[in-house]
């Protein structure tokens, strides 16, 4: 057991996306260190109904840092300061005893806001909707040990596979680019044999989309790598740059 | 409905039982698919399977989650594998033996028919998901690699690290992004599902809110799949994601679909145990771990040593004591039991005895801690995240959770209720698992389902339908649809009007805990008639003492999470009755009545071989039938891991 911790929050309150928005200040006292972020907001809203206001909204569901759905930012940092880290997963042990938290949502074009730490990014649907699977319809696929793929070159796709759509690389991106989304989804599947017949036009229709969506272009500051969740490295941006001229080249 | 309706069950030969069935199905024209609609609910392994495959053939889907992306289901949570008899790994295995330890660890309380069909599909979702890009681990010559799995002797388990349903649903989900490219799929996100429309007993759509705007929507379909999940958040604390909830097969059930087998819910072994109050989930950590960690507590209870300093012969590796054939690889049900009986006589670890040690000191020292974080790093740093513990260097603590439910909407083999027009996939119906789900198969069940079983048999019934029959534009349904929307205008309005002080959260935890108590990894009829009277006075109390602030017209999840607990609370009470009527000890649920002089699970197949299906009825008790379990391949035997 860590102990008792207690913490200011300064929290982006917005009710909806046309009021305007502004950070309220909310104490919790001697709460257990060993609840996670999202249980602390858990407790404060329970605290708020009692008092008769509106729960802060946020977004979440596994709890275990692997469906996506929960992230703001926590001082600036989206998912907080620990390294490879939803912030469902990050713990109040993580912080000194009388520190101030400010939560606020992802800020993008493309992500607009809905409520208080919730935004909208669906634009990231859209984007594995302009190409990102492999076209293959259900059923008569051929024996799966047919395709046979090296170890380490699995064990790589499956490291960009494992991206979980949150959306910090495109909140922490000065240019709030979804280059790191996209760059992972393209080297899981260019990766794989399976990946292959629509390797070029995948990797074009995608990039394209992401300008579509307002998403910005890589700034280059390598922060979407810095926050990820999953650490998914940022050189899979330059190789996408490359499968871009590779598909240029191909006519693709 | 007063009779549980036939179960179509095939007859003749189980081994080709599938394909004669399949085969024997009517077809619908490419041109006629066209003009048909069809609602999905739920965008997990099944649901998104089921409306990319139906949408490949030509059908118009429109695909309901409560979700801002399907990429978010619960199943991307699944952390093991998932089975298939493919025999790659040389030792044995067939689908034959995939179907015998399906249906033996499920205790005979499964159908054999479509335990069988499970085993033969699973080499065919293997393939489908290696062509889409699944990234499973492979072997050095870039063959599929395989790994064992709890209740079982072979390795047929398919992983890819401790992500498998993650990799398994993106590949889903990619499928089904496809087809929304293509404008075969309409992806409606942000929306629950509140109610199910009938017209003279027949599924004609759903009637969802807006999570955003709060507005009640209607669509309408000429057949409806449900594929919403599991229920184990009626314990408020478990594996599952906090939003998962039974409200689209309760709707339905209080429609007229049967309920099938509502008390057979799996307790996970191996979770992080609970800690403080206001915790809100219990992480499950994979059960593949058991392959090389051992669970042993203390030999002397109320010993409260640091485990490192209790030597080899003060320790109780309990489960290789007591079944030294399957060790730490024991089913579910049975490592649970074993767990929390020696917790409760005082041997257990941790902030209230609640938990056992889960310990890699062996294989560390035999293999090497390279290899063993290869293995399970991912796993190992969740842990270490969540606890502050590093597992490299002391045990891991366990502890039984709620996880997976194996009881779910009735249905028949073509995964169609007893509502006609309404097919249940998934962990949403009580289909193969029977009182207990064997390891690394529910995303078999759930792939098999969407992918390859609801497809040729919502074609067929659509078929059968003919063109004349009523379509979902008809004056009839609209009025239908009216009805269902006023029903639940009438709920929300309920809920907000009540105006008391307790958040909906309170209401839940105590809701859990008294699941917990009365009907959790043992039951008895004293604690279930207890439960039963508690838990009807605690959703009194929630009718009369509930806050949710907010509107309805708005995002407002206090209103979401109180609809859902309004639903949990019927269906509380409906497994409460379902474990007090299963007089006998099966699977996962244990009645210490029934117990053998050494302490395992005494089942009685002369009066509980059957199905338990629940019928509904407004303001009265509801209705037990029993649809009969016959076995031609595998007689029932008593389980035996020692």
């Amino acid at each position: 057991m860590s102990g008792l911790i207690s913490l200011t929050l300064r929290i982006w309150r917005q009710r909806s996306p046309e009021s305007p928005g502004a950070y309220a200040s909310y104490r919790l006292e001697r709460v257990s260190a060993d609840l996670s972020l999202l249980e602390a907001l858990d407790l404060l809203n329970e605290q708020l109904i009692s008092a008769g206001e509106r729960p802060v909204g946020f977004e979440h569901d596994c709890r275990e840092g692997i469906c996506g759905s929960c992230g703001f930012l926590v001082n600036g940092q989206a998912h907080g300061p620990q390294a490879a880290t939803t912030v469902c997963q990050l713990y109040l042990r993580r912080f000194n005893d009388g520190d101030t938290l400010v939560l606020a949502p992802w800020q993008a074009k493309a992500f607009p806001p809905i409520q208080d730490l919730v935004v909208d990014r669906s634009a990231l649907d859209r984007l594995i909707e302009a190409g990102g699977f492999c076209s293959v319809n259900t059923g008569n696929a051929p024996d799966a040990n047919a395709i046979l793929v090296g170890r380490d070159q699995a064990a790589s796709a499956f490291e960009t596979a494992t991206c979980i759509g949150c959306g910090a690389c495109v909140a922490s991106c000065r240019n709030a680019s979804a280059s790191l989304f996209v760059a992972a989804k393209l080297a899981h599947l260019a990766q794989l044999p399976q990946g292959q017949p629509e390797r070029a036009a995948r990797a074009e229709a995608m990039q394209q989309q992401m300008g579509r969506e307002g998403f910005g272009s890589c700034s280059s500051q390598l922060e979407c790598e810095a926050v990820c969740p999953k650490q998914i490295s940022a050189d899979w941006i330059s190789w996408m740059h490359g499968e871009r001229r590779r598909a240029a080249g191909s006519g693709g | 409905m007063s009779c549980l309706p036939d179960p179509r069950l095939p007859t003749g030969p189980l081994a080709t039982a599938w394909r004669r069935t399949r085969d024997g199905l009517p077809l619908i024209s490419p041109l006629r698919k066209r003009q048909l609609r069809i609602v999905v609910v739920g965008s997990g392994l099944a649901g998104s399977a089921a409306a990319a495959s139906l949408a490949e053939q030509g059908y118009q889907v429109q695909l309901v989650t409560f979700h801002d992306s399907p990429r978010r289901a619960h199943s991307v949570a699944a952390q093991g594998g998932i089975n298939a008899a493919k025999n790659y790994a040389n030792d044995g295995d067939s689908v034959e033996r995939l179907f015998a330890d399906t249906l033996k660890g499920g205790d005979f309380r499964a159908r054999e028919a479509g335990c069988y069909r499970l085993a033969e599909i699973s080499g065919a979702i293997i393939d489908q998901c290696v062509a889409q890009g699944v990234p499973f681990a492979r072997e050095y010559g870039g063959t599929l690699a395989n790994r064992n799995f709890g209740g079982s002797q072979v390795s047929r388990t398919f992983y890819a690290r401790g992500q498998t349903g993650q990799q398994l649903l993106y590949g889903a989900y990619q499928a089904l992004m496809r087809q929304v490219a293509a404008g075969r799929v309409e992806l409606l996100t942000r929306r629950e599902m509140l109610e199910l429309v009938t017209l003279d007993g027949v599924a004609r759509g759903v009637v969802c809110r807006n999570l955003l705007s709060g507005e009640l929507e209607t669509y309408t379909a000429n057949a409806v799949v449900l594929a919403s999940g599991g229920y184990t958040n009626v314990y408020y604390l478990s594996t599952n994601a906090l939003k998962s909830n039974a409200s689209a097969i309760w709707r339905a059930h209080l429609e007229g679909a049967l309920f099938a087998n509502p008390c057979f819910t799996q307790i996970h072994p191996t979770c992080i145990p609970s800690g403080d109050a206001y915790q809100s989930k219990l992480t499950l950590m994979s059960e593949s771990l058991r392959n090389d960690g051992r669970v042993w507590l203390p030999l002397k209870a109320g010993d409260r040593r640091p485990p490192d300093q209790i030597p080899e012969a003060e320790r109780d590796y309990f489960l290789e004591r007591q079944y030294p054939s399957y060790g730490n690889m024991v089913p579910r049900d049975v490592a649970s039991r074993r767990a929390r009986e020696l917790c409760d006589g005082g041997h257990g670890v941790g902030q209230g005895g609640r938990s056992v040690y889960l310990d890699f000191h062996d294989a560390i020292a035999s293999q090497g801690s390279e290899i063993i974080e290869t293995r399970y790093g991912n796993l190992f740093e969740m842990y270490q995240r969540i606890t502050g513990v590093d597992p490299m260097a002391a045990p891991m603590r366990i502890y039984p959770a709620p996880h997976y439910t194996m009881g779910g909407l009735w249905v028949d083999y073509h995964l169609m209720s007893s509502i006609p027009g309404l097919f249940v996939l998934g962990e949403a119906n009580f289909s193969e698992h029977g009182a207990n789900r064997l390891g690394a198969s529910a995303l078999m069940q759930g792939l098999a389902d969407g992918y390859f079983i609801a497809p040729a048999t919502v074609t067929a019934w659509l078929a059968e339908q003919g063109a004349t029959a009523i379509g979902p534009d008809d004056p009839a349904v609209r009025e239908a649809c009216l009805e269902a929307g006023q029903r639940a205008q009438g709920r929300i309005e309920a809920l907000l009007a009540v105006a008391g002080t307790r958040p909906v959260d309170s209401f839940h935890r105590a809701l859990g805990q008294l699941m917990l108590e009365h009907c959790g990894i043992i039951r008895s009829a004293a604690g279930l008639q207890a439960g039963l009277a508690a838990v009807a006075e605690l959703e009194a109390q929630f009718q009369r003492d509930l806050r949710v602030p907010g509107g309805a017209h708005e995002p407002n999840g206090e209103l979401e999470k109180a609809l859902r607990l309004s639903d949990f609370f019927g269906l509380a009470q409906l497994m409460l009755r379902d474990a007090l009527a299963r007089e006998e000890s099966c699977g996962a649920h244990f009645r210490e009545e029934h117990q053998s002089s050494g302490g395992e699970a005494v089942r009685d197949d002369q009066h509980f071989a059957h199905i338990a299906a629940w019928e509904h009825r407004p303001g009265a008790a509801p209705i037990r039938h029993q649809e009969p379990l016959s076995f031609s391949l595998l007689q029932p035997s008593t389980r035996n891991y020692q």
